[in-house]
């Protein structure tokens, strides 16, 4: 023990050595491909300098794919949370077989590859009005893939405190169904409908396999642009895609970590 | 807290409940309470005691409105019958054993909450706010969250929220079981005085018979979804209506006994006996089984164990035949394991089972 406490072995270097250079397999092409956005030129490689030239030629040509990810990622998330904190109320409230069946169920979208649903989706609903051409038939792909998430982180705050027994003592107090959910269920469920929501919202955004089956020329999101541009524009302006796209996504990344390192509430 | 002014300032009506054969049985067919009838008076303090799963759980909640009786059973405030109302209008004061306080406010907020319900105006919910956590000493953490309160400190929140409303009942289900044995002591003292001083009509839920003798105008003791007995305090310790109100409440001594013609044979010794005839079981508290020299004792012993206790040693005698007797002896005595003892058996304070 002494000398080990003491002196790092060489089993701490190998270990050491090695989760380095998992973290870099991991983030290096994550960095190169970020680098390359800025790049005036890839194939001459950074000493042609550096240039926001091509995250300019981003935003002016996608910046419409933008919007609607964002536009769909908002609505998303209104309607999870509408369906989803309900039904996480619902299934906290009753326990047995039937309502553990169901959550089982919720979990499906998320088992069963994103392009079956959306295949489903197209083979069911395709045809219905104008809906295959509407954002709408993106937003209902979406709904379907992320309720899970919102359902779960919801349904965990929830079975963390006594929700019977809180909402026994409102309603001693005189309150009514509404009120009790509005004053009582909801505040003291927030750090789950947080959390639920981040996890929609970054889902929602980043969402590829759904949307590439789901989306027209018109409705393109801003995966499915990345992919384009990946298939058929210089690498530049791919690479400056996933700049802009990382931008939108990490700040949300790093509040959820915030929100499940601060914990559960005390009850 | 002075009692002139608690009564003077906050006094609330005095409502009976009456029980009509108030039964429950759950889904699963499970019955958790025989129907019950029962009146509890107004101004009283009702305890209902008994092991878990009796049905005093259930019967409360019956009486909040959190369970409804099986069809047939009827509950009455005053004259008003309750029994479709929910617990939401029945305007009740409840207190619970996990405290049931809202996470997601302050003191002041959590005790506002039932008035904010009722619509009462600002300036005037301020004011009850503030003079119901006078009442009970939580001026100071009007402004904390619960999770900054330790469990006396919340369970007096419980208390207060639940009074300021000018509830027509109050009921406290296990109120002290989560506390400490310290804490446990002075609240039961802080609650039976502020129930003496508000005159409400309480109902009170607890497996601990201390408690209940403490708190209880009378008691109500529970076995198995069915009323063992009902009376105060003294008429449950000193007239046990059988053999598991006995056991259930405090210490009881079993003796064998064989009683003819007026005398009544204890070990060695003959009584005068005006019991039923026959074989007999005896009955006897441990303070009422004395110590004597082996001229004037009646049963012989050795002794198995001694507890000093501060006040009394209790010993525990085994006679020459039957189970071990429990007996008080004083404080200071020397007496310890293995010593013979002798017993002396007051007859008039010994209960005869046939």
């Amino acid at each position: 023990m002494h000398s080990l406490s003491n002196r790092r072995g060489w089993g701490f270097w190998l270990q050491l050595g090695f989760t380095l250079l998992v973290c870099a397999l991991l983030t290096v092409p994550m960095a190169m491909s970020m680098l390359a956005g800025l790049t005036a030129n890839y194939f001459v490689g950074l000493k042609s300098g550096l240039t926001l030239r091509w995250v300019e030629e981003v935003l002016r040509v996608y910046s419409g794919t933008i919007l609607l990810s964002l536009q769909i990622a908002v609505a998303c998330l209104a309607c999870t949370l509408v369906l989803g904190v309900p039904a996480a109320y619902a299934l906290a409230r009753r326990p047995g077989r039937i309502a553990r069946l169901v959550e089982e169920l919720l979990m499906m979208p998320v088992a069963i590859p994103g392009l079956a649903t959306a295949l489903a989706l197209i083979v069911t609903y395709g045809s219905v009005g104008d809906l295959r051409s509407s954002w709408l038939f993106i937003l209902i792909g979406h709904v379907l893939f992320t309720l899970p998430f919102m359902v779960r982180a919801v349904l965990a705050v929830m079975g963390s405190i006594d929700l019977t027994t809180l909402e026994e003592g409102a309603a001693s107090l005189g309150a009514g169904f509404l009120r009790r959910f509005a004053t009582v269920v909801l505040p003291n469920c927030r750090s789950g409908i947080l959390a639920g929501s981040l996890m929609v919202l970054t889902l929602s955004v980043g969402e590829f396999n759904l949307t590439w089956l789901l989306h027209t020329p018109l409705t393109k999101t801003l995966p499915v642009g990345l992919a384009d541009s990946y298939a058929s524009l210089r690498i530049e302006i791919g690479s400056a895609y996933t700049l802009v796209f990382f931008l939108m996504i990490v700040p949300s990344l790093i509040l959820m970590q915030g929100l499940s390192r601060r914990g559960r509430p005390s009850v | 807290m002075p009692d002139s002014v608690m009564q003077n300032s906050f006094h609330l009506d005095a409502v009976p409940i009456r029980l009509e054969r108030c039964g429950k049985t759950f889904a699963g067919g499970a019955r958790a309470l025989e129907p019950l009838d029962l009146t509890i008076h107004g101004g009283e303090t009702i305890v209902f005691l008994g092991p878990s799963g009796c049905g005093k759980t259930t019967t409360l909640r019956i009486i909040a409105g959190l369970e409804s009786p099986d069809p047939g059973g009827r509950v009455l405030f005053g004259e008003e019958d309750v029994t479709a109302l929910p617990i939401e209008r029945r305007n009740v004061g409840m207190v619970f054993q996990s405290y049931a306080l809202f996470p997601n406010m302050t003191v002041a907020e959590n005790v506002a909450y039932g008035l904010k319900v009722r619509k009462v105006a600002r300036a005037d919910r301020g004011r009850r706010v503030e003079e119901m956590l006078d009442l009970m000493h939580l001026g100071e953490f009007a402004g904390r969250r619960i999770d900054q309160l330790s469990g006396g400190q919340r369970q007096r929140v419980a208390l207060a929220r639940a009074l300021v409303v000018r509830p027509r009942v109050l009921l406290l289900d296990e109120p002290l079981t989560a506390l400490d044995a310290k804490l446990r002591d002075s609240l039961r003292l802080e609650i039976d005085r502020l129930l003496r001083g508000l005159g409400i009509t309480a109902v009170y839920v607890t497996h601990d018979q201390g408690e209940a003798m403490a708190l209880g105008d009378r008691i109500v003791v529970m076995a198995k979804g069915r009323v063992a007995q009902v009376g105060t305090p003294r008429e449950i310790y000193y007239q046990p209506a059988d053999g598991f109100v006995a056991d259930f409440i405090g210490t009881m001594n079993r003796l064998g006994g064989m009683s003819r013609g007026g005398t009544l044979s204890i070990g060695s010794a003959t009584l005068p006996w005006s019991g039923p005839e026959g074989a007999v079981e005896l009955l006897v508290r441990p303070e009422d089984l004395a110590l004597a020299g082996e001229a004037d004792g009646h049963l012989g012993g050795t002794v198995a164990a001694a507890v000093f206790l501060g006040d009394r040693t209790r010993l525990v005698v085994e006679p020459a035949d039957g189970p071990a007797l429990t007996v008080d002896a004083a404080g200071r005595s020397e007496l310890g394991r293995g010593d013979r003892v002798w017993l002396r058996v007051d007859p008039a304070r010994v209960l005869a089972v046939p």
